[in-house]
């Protein structure tokens, strides 16, 4: 493009709020001086050091989840411009010139119960974690020596899946992750594989891969494959599925025919 | 004493999940207490490895070398047997987080593959690509996730240490905290506790700590008796992205692989990195310390980028910023190995790191000091220990790289059984154990702090700190602006008397909780600024420019701050130093000895 962009001269924000889970949400509108290479977490700190709205009126310090702000904790995930991201990433120069209006708009996530403002409860990915049992059951913390030898490619197939930082945006593009369902989600199948990979893991692979069969399992999958493109991380999260879902309709068959 | 023991551990980053795991596993019952889910704890963000002498590059490589390493790093000030305990597990540890599945990277023939780090010459470092810390993090959080299916952990996210409850004796009883939705506060029984809560970065407004890193649980211990050690050493990491919101890490191991730091020869050199041939390209870490180049220790290599910074005027454009480079490193060891890294400076800043150097600064990143303990991780209050970058020990005057994670570890593995042993010998407590008292403490702060009409706001005040303790209690130090600084914290303490919360209700509350965060901090910050005033000497990461040499004579001693509830103030004492193991020497690495 040949046009020559002139530097706003402020930031605008629209922030949908919720006092309580129980009360009704409203939206609140704030103007900052422009800064360059800020981004939004920055932006909510600016809100919460003078929270005052455009129209002058004196409101609270917005409640959102942060923590290490360079994308590895999973804690900022929200709807930025409509679009589910990370606070911390989601750098404000992209963002104005995104939007038509040059107005960026924050919301919570919309498939989790609000806690307040842009904070949700996604404890249900933990659950989710424990009923596939995404750990390594070892005997003991104990010195037993080394692990089993690994070929780097195991590792490099497994380090991608490892790499998941619990932050549910894949659940919150999914179609199919609603309470009909009850879809455990793309995030959990990822963990599956990732230990059913593992040397020492897979000694619980079958629990895994029924505990993944039938409702809410992965047969609920659409294909719809929002997940791996929203994905912060780039997770493999379509093949993750794929390939799980050939090793469940695998131990499905077996499990039918030991009955 | 009760027939299982009850233990309470706050924080669930590496030293917390360790502890709990041991815990666990010996049949005590645990209540883990954290303010974000355990998952999401800073221990995420350790990039570059853990170290433990393995041996398996055929370098004679043995744990001893890793117990001098790790003591002449630290400049002599650590207790010596910890740290010759803490390396001789290492191997073990580093077996154990394979078992879990943790995801290192391998050699050819399937072992764990090993790299440099600072302040060593051999390949002690295992790492999972450049997100060691996410990845062990997330194996001990899965181990603990087992247990606490199995009804061994009870899990308290989202609620913040306020305080130890304490009984007449000032033995420990419990803890008080706060649920950050409800804002209820509480007190929960407990025979002994352990504190994994972290460092204190936010005391410096800026830097490379998460948000939860405010130092606010060690600090509220202080205040309740337990000493604080060697405040004063805080690393600050020669190369961290420059940020609006923090000060973003860019690891170690982009050096430990190849990458080089340098700046244009000429001043002001207005040509793009790439074009700058390599005889205009100064690269002073390996001029100065060619033994070591890139890979001298943090406060060596803070200083030295300082110096091309503040004194030569070398800085890129005339920023304060310097090259970090990797850009001649093969793509395909890039991806394999520091990808992680590479990826956070390429979304944070825009440039891609494979074809431009990166542009670096130091920043504030670790706390050396913290709760004293002793050899069992026990601080001086009876039944609180302490575990993690929360404790003092193991580090000294400098934290070598990629000996955090081992540290976090190896402290949890002791303070888990050691709170067990303590706990079964514990004589019962009478009444409440001072409960019901602690409560009604805590209860008055709060409701101070909400009533309160006055016209400060948290944010800002939190602001002035971090730009005061910045500018004089980081890489350079002058007993002249130690003092302001001190002058300083104690003004905000008083204007925080005239603080007034945007949001008095009692619903998700963050700004109260940071509010109650920040006096914590302000009350911590003093024993930083005080701890180094004191010390007039240069010493690891403490360095003053008008007492340039170490002085083991007055200074070879561990300082003790402890907090005097009358004046409010810290008072400075000091401790003998355990140098049993290895005659402190002059450190030296731009020696070739």
């Amino acid at each position: 493009m040949a046009e020559t962009k002139v530097a706003p001269k402020t930031i605008r924000v629209e922030v949908k709020r919720q006092a309580t889970p129980e009360t009704a949400a409203f939206v609140e509108k704030f103007e900052f001086p422009y800064r360059s290479g800020m981004n939004i977490t920055s932006l909510l700190g600016e809100i919460a050091m003078a929270p005052v709205t455009t129209e002058g009126k004196q409101t609270t310090a917005v409640t959102y989840d942060s923590n290490c702000l360079e994308e590895i904790c999973g804690s900022c995930a929200m709807l930025i411009t409509g679009k589910a991201r990370m606070a911390c990433s989601a750098l404000v120069d992209k963002l104005m010139a995104e939007t038509k209006d040059g107005v960026i708009s924050l919301a919570p996530l919309t498939k989790f119960p609000v806690v307040r403002d842009l904070a949700v409860d996604r404890s249900v990915l933990f659950e989710n974690l424990k009923k596939v049992q995404a750990w390594v059951p070892i005997d003991g913390s104990y010195d037993l020596g080394p692990g089993p030898r690994q070929f780097p490619q195991i590792q490099e197939e497994r380090y991608p899946l490892s790499n998941c930082i619990s932050c549910t945006i894949c659940m919150e593009v999914c179609p199919q992750f609603n309470e009909a369902t009850g879809f455990v989600g793309a995030a959990t199948i990822a963990q599956a594989k990732l230990f059913n990979m593992d040397p020492a893991g897979a000694v619980l692979k079958e629990e895994r891969l029924r505990a993944l069969a039938g409702d809410g399992g992965i047969q609920e999958c659409g294909f719809a494959q929002n997940c791996v493109q929203a994905c912060p991380k780039q997770l493999p999260l379509t093949e993750a599925i794929s390939d799980m879902g050939r090793d469940v309709f695998v131990q499905q068959v077996k499990d039918f025919f030991a009955r | 004493m009760a027939a299982v023991p009850k233990i309470i551990v706050v924080g669930g980053g590496l030293a917390g999940l360790s502890s709990v795991i041991k815990i666990a596993e010996a049949g005590g019952k645990v209540d883990l207490f954290s303010i974000v889910p355990v998952k999401r704890s800073h221990s995420v963000c350790a990039q570059g490895g853990i170290n433990a002498a393995k041996n398996l590059k055929g370098e004679g490589d043995d744990v001893f070398k890793h117990f001098d390493d790790t003591i002449y790093g630290g400049d002599f000030l650590a207790n010596q047997t910890p740290v010759k305990n803490m390396t001789a597990q290492g191997p073990a540890i580093i077996d154990l987080l394979d078992r879990m599945g943790v995801p290192f990277n391998r050699t050819p023939e399937g072992l764990l593959d090993f790299r440099r780090f600072g302040g060593t010459l051999y390949h002690r470092t295992a790492f999972a690509g450049a997100t060691t810390g996410q990845q062990l993090l997330y194996a001990l959080d899965e181990q603990v996730r087992r247990f606490e299916s199995e009804g061994k952990v009870q899990k308290y996210e989202g609620w913040e240490f306020l305080s130890a409850v304490l009984d007449e004796a000032g033995v420990c009883r419990g803890i008080c905290a706060m649920d950050l939705r409800t804002m209820e506060v509480k007190t929960f029984h407990a025979d002994a506790i352990i504190i994994c809560t972290g460092g204190n970065g936010a005391i410096f407004g800026k830097s490379t700590n998460s948000v939860v890193c405010t130092g606010s649980a060690a600090s509220a211990l202080y205040q309740q008796g337990a000493y604080y050690s060697n405040g004063e050493f805080i690393q600050v990491h020669p190369t961290a992205i420059p940020g609006e919101d923090k000060l973003r890490l860019m690891s170690e191991s982009a050096r430990g692989e190849g990458g080089r730091v340098w700046v244009p020869r000429k001043k002001g050199d207005p040509r793009p990195a790439k074009t700058i041939s390599e005889a205009d390209r100064f690269y002073f870490l390996e001029e100065w310390y060619p033994k070591y180049g890139n890979l001298v220790p943090r406060d060596i290599a803070t200083r030295a980028i300082h110096r091309i910074v503040y004194q030569e005027d070398l800085g890129i454009d005339g920023q304060p910023m310097v090259y970090l480079d990797v850009s001649h490193i093969d793509r395909e060891t890039l991806e394999k190995k520091i990808e992680g890294i590479l990826e956070i400076y390429e979304k944070f800043v825009g440039d891609d790191p494979h074809e431009v150097p990166m542009k670096i600064f130091p920043g504030v990143h670790y706390t050396m000091g913290g709760l004293w303990v002793d050899f069992n991780q026990m601080t001086n209050i009876p039944g609180v220990f302490a575990a993690g970058e929360s404790d003092y020990s193991i580090h000294g005057a400098n934290r070598l790289g990629a000996n955090s994670l081992l540290s976090c570890i190896y402290g949890g593995f002791v303070a888990g059984p050691q709170a067990m042993l303590y706990a079964k010998n514990l004589p019962a407590q009478k009444g409440d154990g001072g409960a019901a008292k602690e409560e009604v403490r805590q209860r008055e702060f709060n409701n101070i702090l909400l009533q309160n009409e006055g016209t400060e706001n948290p944010f800002k005040l939190w602001r002035e700190l971090g730009d005061t303790m910045t500018r004089h209690a980081t890489i350079i130090r002058y007993n002249a602006g130690l003092r302001e600084a001190d002058e300083k914290i104690v003004d905000l303490l008083a204007r925080y008397r005239n603080i007034n919360l945007s949001d008095k209700s009692a619903w998700a509350n963050t700004s109260f909780a940071f509010a109650r965060q920040l006096y914590n901090m302000l009350q911590l910050a003093r024993v930083i600024v005080q701890g180094a005033e004191k010390r007039d000497e240069s010493r690891g990461a403490h360095y003053k420019p008008d007492f340039t040499e170490r002085n083991d004579e007055k200074f070879l001693k561990t300082t003790m701050g402890s907090y005097d509830p009358i004046a409010d103030a810290p008072v400075i004492t000091y401790e003998e130093v355990d140098t049993q193991w290895i005659t402190p020497r002059p450190r030296r690495y731009d020696a070739s000895a």
